[in-house]
């Protein structure tokens, strides 16, 4: 049944494209734009099935309307319009001619909604169109999407276009379509061909299609082939697998990192314990919402513009706690503790009043939303690939401003010997603010990576502080090199551990593991001889 | 000379103290006290600080149609929150200080459990107004939320029967509610005949957000060639991201489709619903049903807020039932007084806002329709499929093998919340 509809539809686009529909066409369409109106999904989705089949050019351009949510109907008269949102009342159009019919209020309209059921109707219409398109990712998109929902009819509108397509890769993702087809319905030698076709998808269709078969395979022959394509398969899906896992691991690790990174600093080379660190990284994500709604109609760049705006705001709080709290309760470990916890409550609350204590939500822009597909077993997804580059980026930034700069010579001098240092011309009190202040705003840096990621709250800070904590003391207070590693280590540990261990109880088991080494090296990973491993 | 105006000003405001208690305490004698028990601080207050707002305008609307016995009713707001154990001591404060006739308040499972038995020593009425886990009737708690049965079971039922689902994911936060609901979803999957290959569970920490793992088992699960879904009780905040990684990793609704029991209008409010369009939710009311009960409530509700863009929810309905039947039982006993109040609920009907009636049924809990809505890119919910009539809220699930002989009926000469039919005692234990 589907096969045939594919069909009127290839041959509606080849037809023509854009013509309204004319009210004179039939009674089929006008019973079908009726049915539409129903307050049952049940008749609408009837309604899509009358549309689709009845062949009328335009029927297109109407059903991606109502994909849009653009097609609604004036509650007084059940005239169809397309409607388009103008300054919260609708600029109405005539579905079927196009007349236009000035601006109506929103209550004056009922929308035509939609439901999973007739969404995907829709949507496979649009895909057996697409497998016409001129551009062959669109193409091979719509092959791939027939064989996610994956049925034999379908497949017999890819056969005669297989012959023609001009694609390498279009082409062989419709040879496996076909060949899953033949599995089903072909004759022996077809099926035996098709199992060796088959064996080099990873595809999941192509897999249940595979052990269907071999479910009602009388030949043992047969059954055989099956066996071994399945053990081939199964194989390249457990690399794929793996590989996927260690993303993930890398991603959550690059996260970890993020977090902790500016702790390195102000923990690991200054010695200072700083509860609002967390916090700072909350400014940081605050800082993304906030240029975001100066800019809404630029969201991406909005994002590129937060980092440095997050790193000058979370640096200059940073600053200013260094000199007006912490400067003087250098040398009081417990003090400093409970001095910054007291901010980091503080700064909690602030925000709490400032922008309430709903979450805010940070748009993610087109460009990081969606997945890289490598093959249909794995794909990485676009916001953390960006995560990952943006925790390296800043690594290697830190790195060149610690060992290439002249601050960076100072922080250093400092962090090793304040003494000689001062001794040497240091201006080391202000060598402390700047350092407070770097550490601070890389934090905020990581802010607007997690605004991506997780919700921008007052909380979020809180959520961090431990896992930054861990990641500093097993990497090796002072190193910053042993944050990259630890922290990209415990992301990898976490996520091979979670298929078996569930998430609670991978990262209990990550704490005891990390409990567990210190007591053996107390220094962490790679420890580093600065003031704060001294004392 | 400024001292002399110092001493005018602290005896004049001496004197206005005075007359201030002086009429709080007439004002007291002839007022009937409500106490509001909702979090106004802490983290749940993203939620209960809504639910305030809807019983101060309860009271209000009452107030102006008379009040009830011939009395103004008023409000006693107090703030437990987010803290568990200060509930106990706010809900302790409100009965034996204040001296309210009935409590309305609470929204998690562990914080009404941390109340419970102060309102059984003290005997006070508390109106619960959030869905939960059920295995609970306490004489003195009248459940106006749904009970599993009110939401889970009539969702799962819509899976199975409608959408085809063979293979199904209970995924939920790690703590009461999500373990009993898919304790008790599990047993009754059981039931109808899914084998244990076809059922996934999965837990996460509060406030989870690394879903790479977990949505990527899912899909792999979901891939089986069955139909698949996910029924969510994950919580709160966690959502946000879980439905983000569910659109970047591909699973759109329609391939494997999400039904949530804590995602409302109130949830989405504050988030971009692109990626969750077609994704389902399982509650009593919708702010999307259309009737002219809840048309007035909303119109009502945006004059009290004075925000038109605010949203009403199922958990603000639940309050509109339970104040309501609490006010006619009231006028029905002609007295305030708990016992009395107790035993004249039970039967009460009042309207509900999904344009029904609920009544209060001898188990405490009441009778809702059950709504199964798809979001929206506008963050409401559009009715997909609803019960045919009401269900009544169920105390203890007919699919746990320890409850399922149990049944709770208040009136005399039962008057028991935990009593097994089979052995025929009633064990007291009411929850």
């Amino acid at each position: 049944m589907i096969s045939g509809l594919l069909l009127v539809m290839l041959a509606v686009v080849v037809q023509s494209a854009g013509a309204g529909l004319s009210q004179t066409e039939g009674d089929g369409v006008d019973s079908a734009l009726e049915l539409l109106k129903s307050t049952k999904f049940s008749d609408r989705l009837r309604g899509v099935e009358q549309l689709a089949t009845s062949g009328h050019s335009g029927v297109l351009g109407l059903l991606s309307e109502l994909l849009e949510g653009r097609l609604f109907y004036i509650k007084k008269g059940r005239r169809l319009v397309i409607a388009e949102e103008q300054d919260g009342d609708y600029r109405i159009r005539d579905a079927l001619t196009g007349e236009p019919l000035g601006v109506e209020k929103a209550r004056k309209l009922r929308k035509i909604n939609l439901n999973n059921a007739m969404r995907s109707r829709i949507n496979a219409l649009v895909a057996a169109i697409d497998l016409a398109s001129d551009s062959p990712s669109t193409r091979l998109d719509a092959v791939n999407r027939i064989l996610d929902h994956y049925d034999v009819d379908a497949v017999a509108a890819i056969r005669p276009l297989h012959a023609v397509e001009r694609d390498e890769q279009v082409r062989d993702a419709m040879e496996v379509a076909i060949a899953l087809a033949d599995l089903e319905t072909g004759s022996f030698s077809q099926q035996v061909q098709a199992v060796a076709v088959l064996q080099e998808s990873v595809h999941p269709a192509v897999r249940n299609g595979l052990v269907r078969l071999k479910a009602r395979a009388g030949n043992p022959e047969l059954a055989r082939m099956i066996d071994k394509s399945l053990e081939i398969i199964d194989a390249r899906l457990k690399v794929f697998a793996a590989l996927e896992t260690l993303f993930f691991g890398l991603s959550l690790g690059s996260v970890l990192v993020l977090a902790a990174i500016g702790l390195a600093i102000t923990f690991g080379v200054m010695g200072v314990i700083n509860m609002a660190h967390g916090e700072l990284i909350m400014l940081g994500a605050y800082t993304a919402y906030v240029i975001q709604r100066m800019m809404p109609d630029h969201i991406g760049i909005s994002l590129l513009v937060a980092v440095p705006a997050a790193f000058c705001v979370s640096a200059v709080v940073g600053i200013a706690i260094e000199r007006g709290i912490i400067r003087f309760l250098y040398g009081r470990p417990l003090e400093t503790l409970l001095a910054t916890f007291g901010i980091s409550l503080i700064l909690q609350q602030g925000v709490r009043t400032l922008f309430s204590p709903l979450n805010r939500s940070v748009e993610t822009p087109e460009w990081m939303s969606g997945a890289l597909h490598i093959n249909s077993a794995l794909s990485l997804t676009y916001n953390r690939l960006y995560i990952i580059a943006f925790c390296l980026l800043i690594f290697a930034g830190l790195i060149l401003v610690l060992k290439k700069t002249a601050l960076g010579l100072q922080i250093r001098a400092v962090s090793q010997n304040r003494a000689m240092a001062r001794a040497m011309g240091v201006r080391s009190a202000w060598v402390d603010a700047m350092t407070f202040g770097l550490g601070s705003g890389v934090a905020g840096m990581a802010g607007v990576a997690l605004s991506q990621l997780t919700n921008v709250g007052p909380n979020l800070g809180q959520s961090y502080i431990i896992d930054s904590f861990m990641v500093v003391v097993f990497g090796g207070v002072g190193n910053l090199w042993g944050t990259l590693v630890s922290g990209m280590t415990l992301g990898v540990a976490n996520k091979f551990m979670e298929p078996w261990a569930g998430a609670v109880l991978a990262k209990i088991l990550v704490l005891v593991f990390i409990v567990l080494f210190i007591q053996k090296r107390p220094r962490g990973l790679f420890p580093h001889r600065g003031r704060a491993a001294e004392g | 000379m400024s001292s002399k105006i110092g001493l005018t000003k602290i005896s004049l405001s001496i004197g206005l103290a005075s007359g201030l208690f002086v009429s709080s305490l007439v004002q007291a004698e002839d007022t009937i006290k409500v106490g509001v028990l909702h979090s106004l601080s802490g983290t749940m207050a993203i939620s209960e600080t809504t639910l305030k707002d809807t019983m101060l305008m309860l009271i209000e609307e009452q107030n102006k149609k008379g009040g009830l016995l011939g009395k103004k009713l008023e409000p006693v707001v107090v703030d437990p929150a987010s803290n568990w154990p200060l509930f106990a001591e706010k809900a302790r404060e409100l009965l034996s200080q204040h001296q309210v006739a009935a409590v309305f308040g609470n929204w998690t499972s562990v914080s009404r459990k941390s109340v419970l038995p102060v309102f059984e020593e003290l005997n006070g009425l508390l109106f619960y107004p959030v869905q939960y886990e059920g295995e609970e009737s306490s004489k003195n708690v009248f459940y106006t939320g749904a009970a599993p049965n009110q939401q889970a079971i009539p969702a799962v039922d819509y899976l199975m029967n409608d959408i085809g689902v063979k293979r199904w994911v209970l995924a939920g936060t790690d703590y009461v509610y999500p373990r009993t609901t898919n304790k008790i979803l599990e047993a009754y999957l059981k039931d109808k005949g899914v084998s244990e290959g076809d059922i996934m569970i999965n837990y996460t920490p509060f406030g989870h957000s690394d879903w790479q793992s977990i949505v990527s088992d899912i899909k792999k699960f979901g891939s089986a060639g069955k139909k698949t879904a996910v029924v969510s009780t994950i919580n709160g905040d966690a959502n946000v991201p879980f439905y983000k990684e569910l659109g970047n990793q591909g699973v759109s609704a329609e391939t494997i489709p999400v039904v949530a029991f804590s995602v409302g209008e109130e949830e989405l409010s504050g988030i971009d619903t692109k990626p969750l369009v077609g994704h389902l939710a399982a509650w009593n009311y919708f702010m999307s049903v259309d009737n002219e009960a809840n048309d007035s409530f909303i119109d009502a509700w945006h004059a009290y807020i004075k925000d038109e863009n605010r949203v009403t929810n199922d958990p603000m309905e639940a309050h509109y039932i339970g104040f309501n039947m609490w006010v006619k039982a009231v006028e029905k006993a002609g007295t305030t007084d708990a016992s009395a109040v107790q035993e004249a609920i039970i039967g009460v009907s009042v309207p509900n806002l999904s344009g029904g009636y609920s009544a209060m049924m001898p188990n405490h809990h009441i009778t809702k329709p059950v709504l199964i809505g798809e979001i929206q890119d506008d963050g409401q919910f559009v009715t997909v499929w609803q019960t045919s009539g009401l269900v009544a809220g169920d105390a203890w699930s007919d699919y746990l093998p320890g409850s399922k002989d149990l049944i709770s009926d208040w009136r005399m000469p039962l008057a028991c919340g935990n009593y097994n039919v089979k052995t025929g005692k009633c064990s007291g234990q009411n929850f």
